[in-house]
């Protein structure tokens, strides 16, 4: 069974949605394209003003749709554009992992990085490393059909 | 035109292209490894075969220089072509089986490995491509290689194996190679010497044809015309064939241009202290002896490693590295004598960055004083000692050795019990000062200004923007070496007064853009047109943008898919408002480039074709696809489908949003008459608008009132003096002293204050806040001061200076401690202005009666700047004693029948020292003034000094968070006056952002509140940075105030019930996304 189950991990591309703010994240995911670094083809990007606007409840209906991982990028600690969004969001999102993980969901699927508009090889890393721990976690199980 | 089929599908072609030019633009795949769009075709590589079927024949042969014929039929691919494709390949791979280019293609083609034995050796990796050899005399027109003997003895060599003197180095051979097999040393007579880039700090290569640093602006390449080979001798021209716009123009010239102008600023920068190479500091000569720019760069997330801290030897990371001060400052050797300010911040900044990025890493700093005077710097200081430990080491380090064999380097210094020590390192990283840029003198020759004897703009010692010819001012280290905060502030001074000169003309040079009439759309089912762009190659190279757009129009709402070459060209633009106005088009998709650069131009289009702008989404298919999935056109055509589709469903939600407009009330409020309210008020009436000016006292003046003595020969007072007159003659300011704010309501461009004046309230209407209420001296408690009336702070002792008080003459000795009420656990920052005040006082005491001894007790000496040489160096010249001692071992003073008794320990020469003063000057630092009261009115933070604070410490220096309200002088942190004339100048300018305007306009994708729905549970009251949302107490809801609402959406996520919602980011937006994507 597991070893079944490690196979279609490994075989399984994972689709990311990517909440990414417009003044630094974004910025460094253009980067990434400007500088040429590739990364895999698996994330979904949805652009916001800022990572503070990003409600739970995005979050949540992607892990229930099926999305295998979210990624909620923001400025760096100090550098949000709207002075203090990127802290909103990170208070949002630890208290998200917790609800989730009581509800029985995995919280490792939810991602929160600081990326700069200068640091479009951490955007990169930052996708590639989601991949790689994501095809570990295998397929959000959200997405199969629910047996009641 | 001529039709040829290539795989069963028909392409249209040119006559005179090659089967494979066809392919290629189709991005139909055919691997080759000898092409080059510079370099005729040579067909050596044979990897490009193609069945080629005419009249019934079949053969197969090289599609590389296979012209194309009317009704030819072309197969990629078969059994017979992959065969022997395969065997071509395994034995390239054979012959070098590190090659990525090799592998890649080996990889397209599924061969993993060669069946043939492998060579090893590195001259034997040359395939014979033929590349190197055509690009050489085709393209450079040089030939300085070419192929000798014949089979298995055939090598490519410069004429009789002999080095060429024919070859420019130029290096067109080796960046062609698929191999990488060249070495341009055994090639040419010349030493190949590569570009290096000067963003990088010389760390990495750049091209000839390049952008010179990420943010440039424009950004977009430029020739290097010292490097590129056109321009040195006609050849090359290689990059034309890339540049599908034919945006390349080899032939622009400089032109000269005249422009009518009313004022200049300077701010040419400064330069960067290069440490000669070889001395005994190493450098240049130990290769992990770095300068901190070099560091810097390594350090960076987009420099030259990717932030991957290394040692330039080996690559290894290092263990521990050393930072050392003062390179290029203070140092009379190199004729810097002054201290460049900036070193101290930046070292600590490079040391606990770079124990964040490598944990466990060694950080020491040698240094003489540590000069973290700026706001909020002392703190960071102590955080780098104490939470990161970053040990800090109070030695200047003459000289450095290197082991020949492990590389590292021995650093001497003297530890705290005046010992030799010597310490080894992976790395040093050389502190390097400024000195003034290297065109400076010609560009002060031409503009006729004086430079000062460091070679910097000289300019007034108050009015620090100003230069020595009128009309033309200066700003930032081209004037004295300075860090960001106060290049900003000095910049936004320097536009003040520029813009004083020429306030008449304000606005004479703006032409209004005319749009037609918007089109109403708030009735019709959505029309959405997507526009895909090709972007050249750069898109349609990698993503089927024939299948996005099947797939597009197929979605809802889609009236018209269409594709374009560029859809940012002018005509491309052109056709998409003809369609719009065909077709009835009432919402936008461009899929192309990223909305960050491009999105205003096709909103302009919009609007242009009576649109309203935000009726337009923008899908990045170049930058955060194509450019990023090269390798994998199917995922990336799939991946833009989706994104496409979800550009799609947003845009079909959008709503038309109007921008409203609000009158501006063109007048200020100062709050504060000293030297920062009086210099704001001053500035900004000079700029033509009015100012309300209210001063608490019912004198004008403030701190600066006990200010006696200028640094040079200038007279504060007198400043004082024709600033006080100016401010009460101007006709723009109406002044209230002895006034008081009673509140302040509104927002920005509209506040109604009630000043209290007089025994009677005034109501005052105004567009803008500066708040320049200034600080205080701090009254000092501990050593004895309250005792003994030869105990004095240094103002006193200023005064008396000034006024040339009788005693002077008579003193014999006088100690002065340094940080009192400064550094200490009550005031845990450095008040900037003390250590220079004393040696100021220091000296003209000196000056006046040169027997008396002077000693300076201190912790650092932070005269910074030229202050280093004009004080410091001054004063130690005529015979100022100065004495280090510990934070923790403080002076001690003892008074015993009115005789002073100073003990303290000497923390250099390690010994206890008993002084007896006739006085004991205290130089005390400066402290907030009763700021909260205000703040709390004003809505504006303070820090946890209990000074206010701004907005961004380097970009917002002089503004709040808040719009309309601005910052200057003592109010933002301690500061000499003429850094707070900057500062208020600064604000002013700022200020002159919004009443320059007569109108406000609201909207954008801000805040909006359904009043029907809304339950007044102020959450989003609470959360909004801005203070944008009211809460209405008759109504229970909260009103969106769409002038201050800078569009955040953080009162959208926190609204339990979904009714606040962001404006063209609603949820339903969102979650359609979402949705969409995930389908």
């Amino acid at each position: 069974m597991s070893e079944e189950k490690e196979k279609k991990n490994e075989d399984f591309e994972p689709k990311i949605v990517g909440f990414l703010c417009n003044w630094c994240s974004y910025a460094g995911a253009d980067l990434a394209g400007t500088s040429r670094i590739q990364y895999p083809p698996n994330i979904r990007v949805i652009r916001v003003m800022c990572s503070g606007s990003v409600d739970s409840v995005y979050v949540n209906r992607a892990l229930l749709e099926g999305a295998d991982a979210v990624l909620i990028g923001g400025c760096h600690p100090g550098d949000c554009h709207y002075i203090n969004g990127n802290y909103k969001a990170r208070r949002k999102m630890v208290l998200l992992k917790n609800i989730l993980t009581t509800l029985g969901m995995e919280p490792d699927r939810i991602w929160l990085r600081w990326i700069s508009a200068s640091e479009g090889q951490k955007f990169a890393d930052t996708v590639k490393e989601i991949v790689n721990e994501t095809k570990k976690l295998g397929p959000n199980p959200m997405k199969e059909k629910w047996n009641i | 035109m001529v039709m040829i089929t290539i795989d069963s599908k028909e392409y249209e072609a040119i006559p005179g292209e090659t089967v494979l030019d066809v392919a290629k633009r189709n991005n139909v795949f055919i691997p080759t490894l000898c092409h080059h769009p510079s370099v005729e075709p040579y067909s050596a590589c044979r990897l490009c075969v193609v069945g080629v079927t005419q009249k019934g024949w079949t053969k197969v042969t090289a599609s590389c220089s296979l012209l194309i014929k009317e009704g030819m039929e072309i197969k990629t691919s078969s059994p017979r072509i992959d065969r022997s494709r395969k065997i071509l390949m395994e034995l390239y791979l054979a012959r070098c089986p590190e090659s990525s280019e090799l592998k890649e293609v080996a990889s397209k083609l599924g061969v993993d490995s060669s069946r043939f034995k492998t060579y090893t050796e590195p001259n034997e990796k040359c395939i014979l491509c033929g590349l190197c050899v055509n690009v050489c005399e085709q393209v450079m027109g040089v030939g300085a290689i070419g192929f000798a003997n014949r089979g298995a003895a055939r090598e490519v060599i410069p004429p009789f194996q002999e080095h060429s003197d024919v070859c420019t180095t130029c290096g067109a051979c080796a960046f062609v190679c698929p191999t990488q097999c060249i070495d341009l040393s055994e090639i040419s007579t010349q030493t190949p010497e590569p570009l290096l880039s000067d963003y990088d700090a010389g760390l990495a290569e750049r091209k000839a044809v390049h952008i010179p640093f990420p943010q440039a602006i424009p950004n977009v390449p430029i020739i290097d015309k010292d490097a590129c080979m056109y321009a040195l001798n006609g050849t090359c021209k290689s990059c034309e064939n890339f540049c599908e716009p034919e945006a390349i123009l080899y032939d622009q010239e400089d032109e000269d241009i005249n422009i009518n102008i009313g004022s200049v600023i300077l701010s040419p920068g400064a330069d960067v202290y290069e440490p000669p190479e070889g001395d005994s500091l190493g450098y240049g000569l130990y290769p992990n002896v770095l300068t901190s720019l070099e560091f810097e760069r390594m350090l960076s997330a987009s420099g030259p490693f990717q932030g991957h801290i290394k040692r330039l030897s080996d690559g290894e990371e290092p263990k521990k590295i050393a930072w050392l001060q003062c390179i290029g400052s203070r140092d009379e050797s190199c004729d810097h004598k002054y201290c460049s300010s900036v070193c101290c911040m930046y070292s600590i900044k490079e040391a606990v960055i770079a124990k964040e990025h490598l944990p466990g890493l060694d950080t020491h700093i040698y240094f003489m004083d540590m000069r973290t005077f700026g706001k909020d710097f002392e703190r960071y200081y102590e955080r780098a000692e104490d939470e990161y430990g970053v040990v800090f080491r109070r030695s200047r380090v003459p000289r450095i050795e290197q082991n020949r064999e492990t590389g590292e380097l021995s650093v001497r210094y003297i530890n705290d019990n005046g010992d030799v020590e010597i310490e080894s390192y992976d790395m040093v990283v050389l502190a390097v000062g400024m000195q003034p840029c290297d065109t400076l003198p010609d560009l002060a020759s031409i503009v006729n200004v004086n430079l000062n004897g460091y070679g910097f703009i000289e300019v007034d010692p108050y009015y620090n923007v100003e230069t020595s010819r009128s009309g033309i001012y200066a700003s930032g280290s081209a004037t004295e070496p300075k860090d960001i905060p106060e290049s900003v502030i000095e910049a936004s001074a320097a536009a003040a007064i520029a813009a004083r000169d020429i306030k008449d003309a304000r606005g004479s040079e703006v032409t209004t853009k005319e749009y037609p009439r918007e089109r109403d759309v708030s009735n019709e089912f959505p029309r959405t047109g997507v526009f895909l762009c090709h972007c050249g190659i750069n898109i349609g190279g990698i993503i089927d943008i024939q299948k996005v757009k099947e797939y597009v129009q197929r979605l809802p709402y889609v009236a018209l898919a269409d594709d374009e070459t560029f859809s940012c060209s002018q005509d491309s633009l052109e056709r998409i408002k003809e369609r719009i106005n065909e077709l009835g088009l009432n919402r936008i998709v461009v899929a192309s480039c990223t909305p960050r650069t491009h999105e205003p131009l096709f909103q302009d289009t919009l609007r242009e074709a009576g649109l309203n702008p935000h009726l337009f989404e923008m899908v990045n298919l170049r930058d955060q696809n194509s450019w990023v999935h090269r390798d994998n056109p199917v995922l990336a055509t799939e991946k833009a489908k989706e994104t496409v589709a979800m550009g799609v469903v947003r845009v079909n939600e959008m709503r038309a949003v109007s921008h409203e407009k609000f009158p501006v009330v063109q007048k200020a409020l100062v709050i504060g008459g000293g030297i920062s309210g009086m210099s704001s008020a001053i500035a900004l009436s000079d700029q033509g608008f009015d100012v309300y000016l209210i001063e608490r006292e019912e004198e004008l003046g403030g701190l600066s009132r006990d200010v006696h003595l200028g640094i040079g020969d200038e007279d504060p007072q007198k400043l004082l003096e024709e600033m006080i007159s100016k401010t009460t003659e101007h006709e723009n300011i109406s002044l209230y002293t002895g006034a008081i704010l009673e509140d302040i309501d509104g927002y920005v461009g509209n506040y109604t204050s009630r000043i209290s004046h007089e025994g009677t309230t005034e109501t005052i209407e105004h567009g803008a806040v500066v708040v320049a209420t200034g600080g205080e001296a701090y009254e000092p408690t501990e050593y004895s001061y309250e005792d003994s009336e030869n105990i004095i702070t240094q103002k006193e002792f200023e005064k008396d200076l000034a006024s040339g008080k009788k005693y002077l003459g008579d003193l014999k000795e006088v100690v002065m401690i340094q940080c009192v009420g400064s550094r200490n656990d009550e005031h845990p920052y450095c008040s900037r202005i003390c250590c220079s005040n004393a040696i100021k006082n220091a000296v003209r005491l000196k000056e006046n009666n040169p027997d008396v001894s002077v000693y300076v007790l201190y912790r650092d000496i932070r005269t910074y700047g030229f202050k280093e040489d004009s004080l410091y160096r001054k004063a130690r010249g005529k015979g100022v004693f100065f004495i280090k001692f510990d934070e923790n071992e403080e002076p001690q003073v003892d008074l015993k029948k009115g005789k002073i008794t100073v003990q303290t320990k000497d923390k250099i020469l390690q010994r206890d020292m008993i002084l007896n003063p006739d006085k004991l000057v205290l130089s005390v630092g400066v402290v907030p003034g009763e700021n909260t009261a205000l703040a709390q009115q004003l809505k504006v933070p303070l820090n946890s000094d209990g000074f206010y604070s701004e907005a961004h410490m380097k970009l917002r220096p002089v503004e709040f968070s808040a719009d309309g309200i601005f910052l200057c002088g003592l109010a933002h942190s301690p500061r000499f006056m003429d850094e707070a004339i900057a500062q208020a100048r600064a604000a002013s300018s700022r200020a002159a952002t919004i009443l320059s305007k007569e109108y406000l306009e609201t909207g954008g994708s801000v805040a909006n509140i359904a009043s029907r729905r809304c339950a007044g549970c102020k959450l989003c009251v609470n959360i909004c940075p801005y203070d944008a949302l009211d809460y209405d107490e008759e109504k229970r809801i909260v009103i969106v105030n769409e002038i201050l609402c800078q569009g955040c959406g953080a009162c959208a996520a926190i609204c339990p019930s979904g009714t606040a919602q962001q404006n063209s980011f609603t949820k339903r937006q969102i979650m359609s996304m979402i949705d969409e994507c995930i389908r």
